[in-house]
């Protein structure tokens, strides 16, 4: 029987995760100094959290990258409020946040409480991806751990402040990772996105002002709260502060998730702690932070991990998730398969990702069988032109932006699909089940009648 | 159905506005009858005191309800991006053999329900088979066949009798 997953061991500079294998328990979570972090937190106010945050510099992990304790200073003061964390963690590549479940769930816990505290909410939700099940049971559990211990649903460490923290399960739908689709969701409404203004910090989670973040984003205000926020500040870059984790995949010796400095670069996660490609193959391209992202090319692993330099290298950071692609694969597959996803995914509230979407996939289908030509690959930008920034959220740009690059970077493939009438690609090559190179002959002309 | 009544109220008792609880609702009341029936929405929509139609609106916009009756298993490939470039596809195409449909798809005999899923969050672990919402990860071809005995061996045997 197949094996569960395989944690990949802490790097040199691990400050999120630094040890092998799990800590659940909350009794070894605490022997290793947790909820310490808290304890000084209660001795702070809600402004000078706030601004340690700033002083970190920490940005959001969920794909934006924006700067968290500047998203914490926007929400509106006094009344009821809440504090929303969002683990829908559904952008294809991405696995970290379910890592860090997994591995420190007390982590998150204790981040939430810190955060619940700063902004005084009236409860937290952690919204969970409906696939996540054992992990919506770790959190379960560890809550259940920090209210027996006092730390959830009474008094906080001597203060009149009384925290809760709930989880709630998704029910398998990518768009509700996006901040408004997910408030819909919770909102007990159809999981589609909303127009901005009203942003969620005036009117979020139950209409009421709303902190919305990443897993991986709260569970690093303990961190940075041991250390303090100017020594976070100091790894990393000066725009891209501190460690994140990467999530590693496809094909790549070592595939996991690896805890990085942002100052690293593409090379040290791919060589250095992935190990480069299996015996044999070699670079073609790579994901640098998700399937919505451009891809990036082998001259290009030199780029920092920083989210400038990936945008100076013309793509983005995004999650994180970084997928090395080998020389056997057809990109035309490649960008068949990430367009399908943004298809099955559109919401539909809108007509240039709803048809956009849907039109990409198509054409790339026909592209992908022979049956395309070079004058439908230009079609294909022209419809990414018209999709992107056309859309209320930015899943139609998820479909758009990695296509068009998959075509820039390797036009010659598509136009020789057109050329010789079928894919090019060995039997053997990746995704030829469900598009089989042999089916693919050239078709018979269909004879007018 | 008073099991499945108190779990909801159990669940609206957690949000300020019951409407909150119609995600967690909906999942107890696949649970209890397998499938979101007309019968399961009427539950639901009771429970929570809201129309059937708002709850089928709901309902319908996510992956995990399912609007039409399953199998006794449901076994999920991901065939997403990482988990197609190790193999996902192999494995999906193995599953449709030894199954007999194509996905998605529910096996002659009503033991095991096919999907093809996208990415689960196990991408550096795949391919990545979700069978009864458990993950197994680093699924092969060859484990397809001990797989699908195992899961027709803990059929509930009442059933079809
Ligand atoms: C289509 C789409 C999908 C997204 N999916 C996720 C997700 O799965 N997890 C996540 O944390 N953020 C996701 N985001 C980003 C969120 O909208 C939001 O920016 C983020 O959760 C904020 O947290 P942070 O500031 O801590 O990064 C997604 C955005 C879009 C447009
Ligand atoms: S861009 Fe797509 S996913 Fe986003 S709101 Fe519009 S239709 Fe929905
Ligand atoms: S691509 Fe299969 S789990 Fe992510």
């Amino acid at each position: 029987m197949p094996e569960g997953p395989t944690f990949a061991p802490p790097t040199d500079q691990s400050i999120l995760l630094p040890f092998a294998g799990t800590r659940r328990e909350i009794a070894e979570y605490e022997a290793h100094g947790g909820y310490q972090s808290l304890r000084k937190a209660v001795g702070m106010t809600g402004e000078q959290l706030v601004e340690e945050m700033i002083a970190s510099n920490l940005r959001g992990r969920g794909g934006a990258g924006f700067p968290a304790g500047r998203k914490a200073s926007f929400l509106a003061p006094g009344g009821e409020r809440y504090l929303v964390i969002n683990a829908d963690e559904s952008e294809p590549g991405t696995f970290k946040d379910r890592e860090i479940i997994l591995r420190n769930p007390h982590m998150l816990i204790e981040g939430i409480l810190i955060y619940l505290w700063m902004i005084r909410g009236t409860a937290a939700y952690i919204y969970i991806r409906g696939e996540y099940h054992k992990e919506a049971a770790i959190l379960e559990g560890a809550i259940a751990q920090a209210r027996e211990q006092g730390y959830v649903g009474s008094p906080l460490l001597g203060t009149d402040y009384v925290p809760e923290v709930y989880v709630h399960r998704g029910a398998g739908a990518y768009i509700c990772g996006e901040e408004t689709a997910l408030l819909s969701s919770l909102n007990g409404d159809r999981g589609q996105p909303t127009a901005k203004p009203p942003f969620p910090a005036v009117s979020g989670a139950f209409k009421k002002p709303t902190l919305l973040n990443n897993v991986e984003t709260v569970a690093t205000v303990p961190v940075i709260l041991g250390m303090g926020g100017a020594a976070y500040a100091g790894i990393g870059t000066e725009q891209s502060t501190g460690t994140k984790m990467f999530s590693l995949s496809g094909h790549v010796r070592h595939p996991g998730n690896y805890e990085m400095p942002l100052s690293a670069t593409y090379r040290d996660l791919i060589e250095g702690q992935g190990g480069g490609l299996p015996e044999g193959r070699t670079l073609k391209a790579f994901v640098p932070g998700g399937s919505s992202m451009p891809i990036l090319m082998p001259n290009q692993l030199d780029t920092g991990l920083s989210f400038e330099a990936v945008v100076a290298a013309g793509s983005m950071a995004g999650s994180g998730a970084v997928i090395v692609v080998d020389d056997r694969t057809c990109m035309v597959r490649f960008a068949l398969r990430t367009a399908e996803f943004y298809m099955h995914e559109s919401c539909g509230k809108c007509t240039p990702c709803r048809e956009g979407t849907r039109w990409i996939t198509e054409l790339l289908r026909k592209q992908e069988a022979g049956l395309g030509s070079s004058e439908e690959i230009d079609l294909l930008l022209d419809i990414c032109d018209r999709v992107e920034g056309n859309c209320l959220c930015v899943l139609g740009d998820a479909c758009a932006m990695p296509v068009r690059s998959h075509i820039r970077n390797f036009r010659e493939e598509f136009e020789e699909h057109a050329r010789l009438g079928r894919c090019p690609c060995p039997d053997d090559a990746p995704m030829s089940e469900l598009y089989p190179p042999l089916l693919r002959a050239p078709l018979p002309m269909v004879a007018a009648t | 159905m008073a099991d499945l009544y108190d779990q909801i109220q159990a669940e609206i008792a957690k949000y300020p506005d019951r409407r909150g609880a119609i995600l967690p609702a909906l999942r107890h009341a696949q649970e209890h009858y397998g499938w979101l029936s007309p019968e399961a929405i009427e539950a639901v929509a009771e429970a929570l005191d809201l129309s059937p139609a708002r709850c089928v609106a709901v309902a319908s916009f996510y992956d995990m309800f399912f609007l039409q009756p399953v199998g006794e298993h449901v076994v999920e490939v991901c065939t997403n991006l990482s988990c197609a470039l190790v193999g996902s596809d192999q494995v999906l195409r193995r599953f449709e053999d030894e199954l007999g449909v194509r996905a998605p798809g529910t096996s002659e005999d009503g033991c095991i329900t096919l999907r093809r899923v996208e990415c689960l969050g196990g991408c550096g672990w795949g391919p990545v088979v979700s069978v009864d919402e458990e993950y197994q990860e680093h699924f092969k071809p060859e484990d397809v066949g001990p797989l699908c005995e195992r899961l027709r061996a803990s059929r509930p045997t009442e059933s079809h009798a």
